[in-house]
């Protein structure tokens, strides 16, 4: 028997304004990982333990009972958005995401010693936990040999900004525990994409969008834009090429990494426009726009850009109103934008126009301002309450980057970095190839306030803020109110004892009395809200008679 | 500080720091040797919490593949 979260059935499109900023979205940080004093140490197994490490702070022991495991039904990380599914037999080992990563016991033995592991939460199998859904609706797990943050689904750029912050605080949180550990070497965590020796780890957004939108309409919508947007959100790299053999400074941590236009991988061969299509959700119905070449993004602003726009050109090309425009060779494109910091560079057209990364910005922007100016979203007093902000933003931020630089340096993250580099360049005389400008550049990621660069700016007030810092720290345990992430996230927090699993579209719950698991599915993204669950939460302490009612209003079987 | 959804475009010719008062308007000059100052302020700082060794640190930083 299962249960569906209750409310009302959703509209087509999702039952968001139309038009504009707002869309269900949410964001994933691979951060990179090193342990200064023990620099041979296993990343997968320090990753774990950075996953361990948070358990603890939450109080949700791994191996208790009361953290709650990820439930791996609805992976499908080879069907692909074109309409047909990679055979598993073709797949690189690494696209097989929808297995649980084990790390059985002989290899943290090797790692770390029979003692630890009996230490550090096994599970009785030899395995070792990691995954965990938190409190405010987010999964935080060990991804290929990353610890990786997924925030909770939320609605609109300025809750994604938040809730992809809280994953900074999240982070930070587990560094500490394991610093305050004096049997454990610690642990640094970093929010950048390289680590400028050919290696790349990802940052990327999923976009909740009808499945009625013929995915070519996304790839020729979104490729131009793709190749430019890096101007708003960039965060800068000091290195050009993948292994950063010429010195240099380019805009994105990312563009030397792509090399393909589409398709389904995400570690190799990386595309442009990502095929991957696991909805997540009811799938005749959604699916779930998987972007994988955005920066990871410590400036608000830039971050903010980053989900807004985005938002607002699907927007457009949902309406079939995308600029009809094709960049010529968009890969050598990308990275050609990348490595201008001028911003003069020009990228081919199709139809022979030779266009800046800026015009081709402002396009964009025209027609995403017509588009939500001519469906209502953008009134600054009638509209979705979004849309006309991301705009203004927008415009401003584009106006900067062709005149006032400097003005800009407090929102772009990438030209805050360069800001930085050059004063050190101008005091210290360095070259592009100092180390001490690498060191900046990979300090600037360091999630420690009293470290990292990013946050010694913010501290200056040199860096704007688009929330504050109360905002980002209830998102850390507060799950987002108006997607199906407050009934995971209040499930958690509420009921962790009695869950088996959660995913994004199920809670699976084993209380005691009932003969079976019962599975909750949530594949409506917009159901499970506080204004339809709420009621619900506060009249039931005791998953027993949560279920019950849950159970009660809709039964089915 | 307090949260400040919307700030205005900013419309300053030059970085200057937040608490640099306003008014009334400095010259040019005077604008950029505040800015001068504020981005030494900045440096000094910055010194002090940048690792040692920056070339050892640095090359330590190897990372495992990601997506």
């Amino acid at each position: 028997m299962t249960a569906v979260v209750p409310g009302k059935p959703a509209h087509t499109g999702g039952g968001l304004p139309a038009g504009g900023a707002m869309r269900v979205m949410g964001s994933e940080t691979e951060y990179g990982i090193h342990a200064p004093s023990a620099p041979g140490a296993n990343a997968t197994m320090m990753s774990a333990r950075v996953i361990q490490a948070y358990a603890q702070v939450t109080r949700q022991r791994a191996a208790g009972g009361a953290e709650t495991r990820w439930d791996y039904t609805d992976e499908e990380p080879l069907h692909d958005a074109r309409g047909w599914t990679l055979e598993r037999s073709a797949a690189d080992p690494e696209q097989l995401t929808d297995r649980p990563p084990v790390l059985d016991a002989e290899a943290v033995a090797l790692a770390y010693g029979r003692q630890e592991l009996e230490a550090n939460g096994e599970d009785g199998s030899g395995t070792l936990l990691m995954n965990m859904v938190l409190g405010n609706g987010a999964r935080l797990y060990v991804d290929h040999a990353h610890p990786e943050y997924s925030s909770p689904e939320v609605t609109n750029p300025r809750d994604a900004v938040a809730w992809d912050a809280a994953g900074d605080l999240v982070a930070l949180a587990a560094v500490r525990r394991l610093a305050a550990d004096p049997e454990l070497p610690p642990i640094n965590l970093y929010k950048n994409n390289t680590d400028n020796k050919s290696v790349s780890y990802g940052s990327h957004e999923n976009y909740l969008m009808p499945r009625s939108v013929p995915f070519g309409d996304i790839v020729r919508g979104l490729t131009p834009f793709f190749v430019t947007r890096q101007v708003l959100c960039g965060a800068g790299r000091v290195g050009m090429g993948q292994d950063s053999s010429r010195p240099g400074y380019q805009i994105s941590q990312r563009a030397d990494f792509f090399e393909t236009e589409v398709g389904l991988e995400t570690t190799i061969r990386r595309p442009i426009i990502n095929t991957r299509d696991e909805p997540h959700a009811t799938a005749d119905k959604y699916r779930r726009l998987h972007v994988i070449i955005g920066d990871a993004n410590l400036s608000q602003a830039s971050n903010y850009l980053k989900f807004g726009t985005t938002a607002m050109v699907l927007s457009l090309i949902e309406a079939g109103l995308a600029p009809r425009l094709e960049v010529h060779e968009p890969v050598a494109a990308l990275q050609a934008v990348s490595h201008d910091t001028s911003l003069t560079a020009t990228v081919r057209l199709l139809d022979g126009r030779r266009v800046t990364a800026l015009d081709l910005q402002w396009i964009y922007y025209e027609a995403a301002a017509k588009h939500a100016q001519d469906t209502g979203v953008a009134d600054a007093v009638d509209g979705d309450g979004h849309t006309h902000a991301v705009l203004e933003r927008w415009a401003a931020t584009l106006t900067e980057l062709g005149g006032d630089r400097a003005a800009a340096a407090s929102s772009v993250e990438w030209l805050a970095k360069l800001s930085l580099l050059e004063g050190y360049r101008q005091r210290d005389g360095l070259g592009w190839d100092s180390a001490r400008l690498g060191l900046v550049d990979l300090q600037w990621a360091d999630i420690r306030p009293e470290k990292g660069l990013y946050y010694r700016l913010l501290a200056r007030d040199r860096m704007q803020r688009i929330v504050d810092d109360g905002t980002i720290a209830r998102a850390m345990t507060e799950p987002p109110s108006d997607t199906r992430a407050y009934f995971r996230g209040r499930c958690v927090s509420r009921f962790g004892t009695d869950l088996v699993g959660a995913s994004w579209d199920s809670v699976i719950f084993d209380v005691p009395g009932r003969g079976k698991l019962q599975r909750v599915p949530t594949r409506e993204p917009l159901r499970g809200t506080e204004a339809l669950t709420g009621g619900l939460f506060a009249r039931h302490r005791e998953a027993g008679p949560f279920l019950a009612e849950l159970l009660g209003l809709s039964p089915s079987s | 500080m307090a949260g400040q959804e919307q700030q205005q475009p900013q419309s300053r010719d030059t970085e200057v720091d937040e608490d640099v008062p306003a008014a009334p308007p400095a010259p040019a000059e005077a604008q950029a040797s505040a800015a001068t100052q504020g981005v030494d302020d900045l440096l000094d700082e910055i010194d002090g919490v940048l690792e040692s060794n920056a070339e050892e640190f640095v090359r330590a930083f190897v990372q495992k593949g990601g997506q």
